[in-house]
């Protein structure tokens, strides 16, 4: 091979490297292990983590250990799916492409909004990006963003909103939800969640109704599965809904990778970040489907592009397609109609616990949110002691709600997982009362 | 294969009434009236229009769809800027680990161990391989790492008080590039190339100043060039005061053999679905770490993975979220970070280390050549001649302007007709300053049969169209579908199902 | 689409663009030559009417599926009308780009700007 490159040795080929700058030692990394090695490597990291299946979880705030179904793996990992590129040559990516169609479709059903993009990276970052829609889509210098939106989501938003020069004001939950404040021509867009951050279940309506008549866009970050129950942001006149994708059929991976969903109306078609699919014909007149609108994207528009997104989550997107299809019209409804009884029931036992007090008593879909009486990181410590965690501590976000727990109920939690948790929750916050009070 | 009349029919059309594949688990609390949880006026009017199918016609669906797919584990993918490397089948098995797989993002660290650990250990070997210390995994994918950089160079400049309002942007960056300046609230400024395919100095002189924050570059190039003068441009950006940014697109030419903190970057973002094997997925998931210098450190996103020594004797250390950044620039997006890939990732610094990283980056770079080579020596390079005679580094770029010329066929054209030949194209039309560009990346994983079978057909292509130009002008033919109407789909967009009642 | 074409009784701008002049109203397209490097056009972003545009600066973007085109304003004045038909049928750019194919009327605020203008001869000089 070097004979016809017409080279005497691979170091010629990196001739044009200055010497100075050629690494003189080995990278300072171990040497390369065998496959078994590195198995064996990888089971003893895992081995040192808690995982859902090590105790009963009541872990929510974003993210959610649902039961995803096995034919989900047995598809998305068929090399078919797993190993090809973004599709840039239509004729040879049309299973990829068919998903991202079948897979938009899935989303403006959920969310009542005729245009849904490919996917994005995820729920927070999501709303950023349809911040930066408004900053193009409406006028106004300023995000009025909800409490309840999610804590991670709010500091997303900032992060990027002082790269544009947008200040960004909070406006405060009253009762569990979202209160505005006064709204003028100086607001670019409302942002809201739905159920948000503590579970309740918001106006969208009124509070799109309110944005509107300030000339402002309505954007509501949406927990997805609700959406099969609650009154979709596209009935209640919200202009951009977006969300956490991961209860669609995804794993918790710690994080990620999961994907973000993001839906618009008409009219900000061609303001949307992101991959769209759109179905056409070829020159047989045989149905097929392509990347449309791309002169909105980065690889053409460059710096005027709706965003600088190019990889996206093409294969999360499609665990979640594959997931909505499994659940299905019927079976969307009976999963949430099943996690809101086992919620309400939750809710209930929990609230009747001695030291338990619910924050706000609005309507919950999957999460509520209570106040212990005792510091409620030595309870949760107990709790996962005895094999329960009983869900996030609100304290470090919420300073106002300083020992709250917000608790989030999935078809996996059974009700003897329920009674177990008001049990060992009982037993936790009792202890720490007793311990408080002799220390006291 | 036989082709089914009905493979293009979507689900939702497949959809019966009544069918099902989900059973819910019985209810077993007691069942409280829906209006008292939920009010009506609280709730949609009418279900979602999910299909209703059962598993078999599930599974039949996307399996017939997935076959419709061409993909690397098929065959050669040697997309200019996308490094299409083998992605190693263990990495499913150990990323699909309960304890790696089922762990929640907000699990106490304390039982987050190992997850923790996975991710500590990876940000060290990544920011080796950069030659910079400190490194965030929380970046989404490449251009959200580009954010990332942009961001931490205005972080930077705020504390220093001072206020630029410029990004330079050498004329062949990637979209991404110029599209990730505007998000982060910068004008984009463009650095012509020169002859050579290398960023113009004297252009570069011109145009640094200190209203520019930043310089974002690629080494090697998107042209496949490695920056000769890398050493000088680092002295003009820094020397007004601006960062230099390292965009990772094509890391996989230099792993082990030189490092982007070595030649002065400051920030650095990696591509773990390119050189570090993460699958594409059909355009992700992916992840964009960055890697910083100790002046930059202050402002990475928060939280930042953290080992605390133990101060016990004999104790572990403690692999922490630190969220007391003060200065950091905040959050990019929430949780942690992909870190499925990260799981994928460490697998594969594991199995190379540091020997088999840089064999990789040397071989990737031999086969780029040789296939350079094998194309000028096929009679190839008359119509498709390299856009500039040097050694390219791990991709090559060719322009079809000759082609077009003399043989009327087009880089598109070309392109169309090797998916007849069972191979992906590479990637056409960029970069820009190249017309009628062919951007080739074959990758260290290919055999040399397979680069010289890729030869072969495009010079089997060329001879073709010297024959018969129209055959590649209407070309693919074997493939599901023929050449799409692009422009009707974006005249009209349909971007979903239609359904009764929309 | 057709042959080149270059009529006579319009003026041409630098840009690519032309104008048939009518007294102080003029009518504003783009040329054969532009439509054709752009390709099949997908979408024209039309300016609101009442909207002021200047010479020499872009009023509007014209795309096709691979790229997008500023379009120059050949003259200044106040956009009177839009080409409401290119909405439902974009690809009249490039079917009849100086008859059906028009993008906007314009009422001239300042008509000796005409005179900077290139008749179809000089224009055709540029184009090679």
């Amino acid at each position: 091979m070097l004979a016809a490159i017409g080279v005497g040795s691979i170091d010629e080929l990196f001739a044009d490297i200055p010497p100075g700058l050629r690494l003189s030692r080995p990278l300072a990394l171990d040497a390369g292990l065998s496959e078994q090695e590195v198995f064996e490597e990888l089971k003893a990291l895992a081995a040192k983590s808690t995982s859902a299946e090590d105790e009963i979880s009541f872990l929510g705030a974003g993210m959610y250990d649902h039961y995803v179904p096995a034919l989900i793996d047995s598809i998305i990992l068929r090399s078919e799916f797993l190993t090809p590129y973004t599709p840039y040559q239509p004729e040879i990516s049309q299973g990829g492409l068919q998903a991202m169609f079948e897979y938009q479709t899935a989303i403006s059903e959920l969310t009542g909004l005729p245009v849904s993009n490919a996917s994005v990276y995820e729920g927070p970052s999501a709303v950023a990006a349809a911040g930066y829609v408004a900053t193009a889509a409406s006028k106004g210098s300023r995000f009025v963003i909800s409490r309840g939106v999610h804590p991670h989501s709010r500091e997303c938003l900032r992060t990027l909103a002082h790269a544009w020069g947008m200040d960004v004001v909070e406006a405060p939950l009253k009762d569990g939800v979202t209160e505005l404040p006064a709204l003028d021509d100086g607001v670019s867009a409302v942002i809201v969640q739905q159920p948000n951050f503590l579970g309740a279940v918001e106006d969208l309506t009124a509070l799109a109704e309110e944005a509107k008549s300030a000339g402002a866009l309505t954007i509501a970050a949406c927990d997805p599965l609700p959406l099969a129950l609650l009154k979709t942001p596209g009935e209640c006149g919200v202009d951009i809904a977006v969300g956490e994708g991961q209860s669609l059929g995804n794993r918790l991976d710690f994080g990620g990778p999961s994907f973000g969903f993001f839906a618009a109306t008409e009219a900000l078609m061609r303001r949307m970040p992101g991959r769209i699919a759109g179905e056409t014909k070829d020159v047989d007149g045989k149905r097929g489907f392509v990347l449309t609108l791309q002169t909105r994207e980065q690889h053409i528009r460059r710096e005027k592009a709706t965003s600088n997104i190019c990889t996206a989550q093409a294969l999360n997107a499609l665990a979640g397609v594959i997931y909505l299809s499994w659940l299905g019209r019927r079976g969307i409804v009976e999963l949430v109609e099943l996690m809101l009884q086992r919620t309400a029931y939750a809710r209930d036992r929990l609230r009747n616990i001695d030291g338990v007090t619910q924050i706000h008593d609005r309507p919950v879909v999957r999460e509520f949110a209570v106040e212990l009486d005792a510091p409620v990181q030595r309870v949760i410590a107990r709790c996962q002691e005895q094999g329960v965690n009983p869900g996030y501590a609100l304290g470090r976000e919420y300073p106002e709600h300083e020992n709250g727990l917000l608790v989030a109920i999935t078809e996996r939690r059974t009700r003897a997982d329920i009674d177990r948790l008001a049990d060992t929750l009982g037993a936790a916050v009792a202890a720490e009362r007793q311990t408080v009070r002799a220390r006291a | 294969m036989i082709a089914q009349a009905d493979d293009t029919l979507t689900i939702y059309e497949r959809s019966k009434d009544g069918r099902r594949a989900f059973v819910a688990p019985s209810l077993d609390v007691p069942e409280r009236p829906l209006d008292d949880l939920l009010p009506a006026d609280a709730r949609r009017a009418d279900a979602p229009r999910l299909p209703e199918v059962a598993e078999p016609e599930i599974v039949r669906h996307y399996n017939r769809l997935s076959k419709r797919n061409f993909d690397l584990d098929t065959g050669f993918y040697p997309l200019g800027s996308c490094t299409m490397k083998h992605n190693p089948k263990l990495h499913e098995r150990v990323a699909g680990l309960p304890g790696h797989a089922r762990v929640h993002p907000l699990q106490d660290p304390r039982y987050a161990q190992g997850a923790l650990e996975l991710m500590w250990r990876l940000q060290d070997a990544l920011g080796e391989i950069a030659g910079l210390p400190h490194v965030s995994l929380q970046p989404s994918a490449g251009s959200q790492g580009e954010l990332a950089g942009v961001l931490l160079t205005r972080a930077l400049h705020e504390d220093r008080g001072e206020h630029r309002t410029k990004v330079l942007t050498p004329d062949t960056a990637h979209g991404t590039n110029p599209a990730t300046v505007t998000m982060a609230g910068y004008e984009v400024v463009k650095v012509v190339s020169d002859a050579n395919g290398n960023v113009d100095l004297d252009d570069l002189r011109a145009k640094a100043d200190e209203d520019v924050a930043c310089l974002m570059l690629t080494n090697p190039s998107t042209l496949g060039l490695f920056e000769t003068g890398i050493e000088e441009i680092e002295r003009i950006v820094h020397g007004v005061g601006a960062t230099l940014y390292y965009d990772g697109a094509n890391l996989n030419a230099i792993m082990g053999i030189s490092r982007p903190g070595d030649m002065g970057f400051d920030i650095v973002h990696f591509n773990l679905h390119k050189s570090f094997t993460q699958p594409h997925g059909g355009g992700g998931p992916g992840a964009g770490p960055v890697a910083v210098s100790d002046r930059i450190e202050p402002y990475l996103p928060r939280p930042q993975v953290v080992r605390r020594e133990s101060t016990t004797n004999g104790k572990e250390p403690f692999y922490d979220l630190d969220y007391d950044r003060p200065k950091s620039i905040g959050r990019l997006r929430g949780f942690q970070g992909n870190y499925g890939v990260f799981v994928r990732s460490y697998a594969y610094i594991r199995s190379l280390g540091a020997a088999g990283l840089r064999e990789a980056s040397e071989t990737a770079v031999l086969n780029a050549n040789y296939l350079l080579a094998k194309l000028r020596d096929a009679g190839v390079a008359q119509y498709l001649p390299a856009a500039y005679d040097r050694l390219c580094m791990h991709e090559f770029v060719l322009s079809g302007e000759p082609m077009r010329r003399e043989l009327k066929i087009k880089t598109l054209d070309m392109a169309k007709r090797l998916l007849d030949h069972g191979v992906h194209p590479p990637t056409v039309y960029f970069p820009l300053i190249v017309e009628e560009a062919l951007m080739v990346e074959p990758t260290e994983t290919e055999t040399k049969e397979t680069l010289d079978h890729f030869a072969e057909i495009v010079a089997d292509i060329l001879r073709e169209a010297g024959e018969d130009p129209e055959i590649a002008r209407e070309a693919p033919y074997t493939t599901p579908v023929r050449r799409l109407d692009e422009a009707g789909a974006a005249r009209h967009p349909v971007v979903r199902q239609a359904m009764s009642g929309n | 689409m057709a042959d080149p074409s270059y009529p006579d009784d319009l003026k041409y701008h630098p840009e690519h663009d032309w104008a048939r002049i009518e007294e102080d109203t003029a009518t504003f397209g783009i040329t054969w030559y532009a439509q054709d490097a752009l390709g099949e056009v997908v979408f024209f972003d039309a300016p609101d009417v009442g909207a002021e545009i200047s010479k020499d600066q872009p009023y509007t973007e014209v795309e096709s599926v691979k790229a997008v085109s500023d379009v120059f304003a050949p003259l200044s004045g106040e956009v009177t009308a839009v080409n409401e038909t290119l909405a439902d049928k974009p690809e009249t750019i490039n079917e009849d780009p100086y008859g059906e194919g028009w993008l906007v009327k314009v009422k001239l605020s300042d008509p000796s700007e005409v005179d900077a203008l290139m008749d179809s001869a000089e224009y055709q000089a540029t184009l090679d």
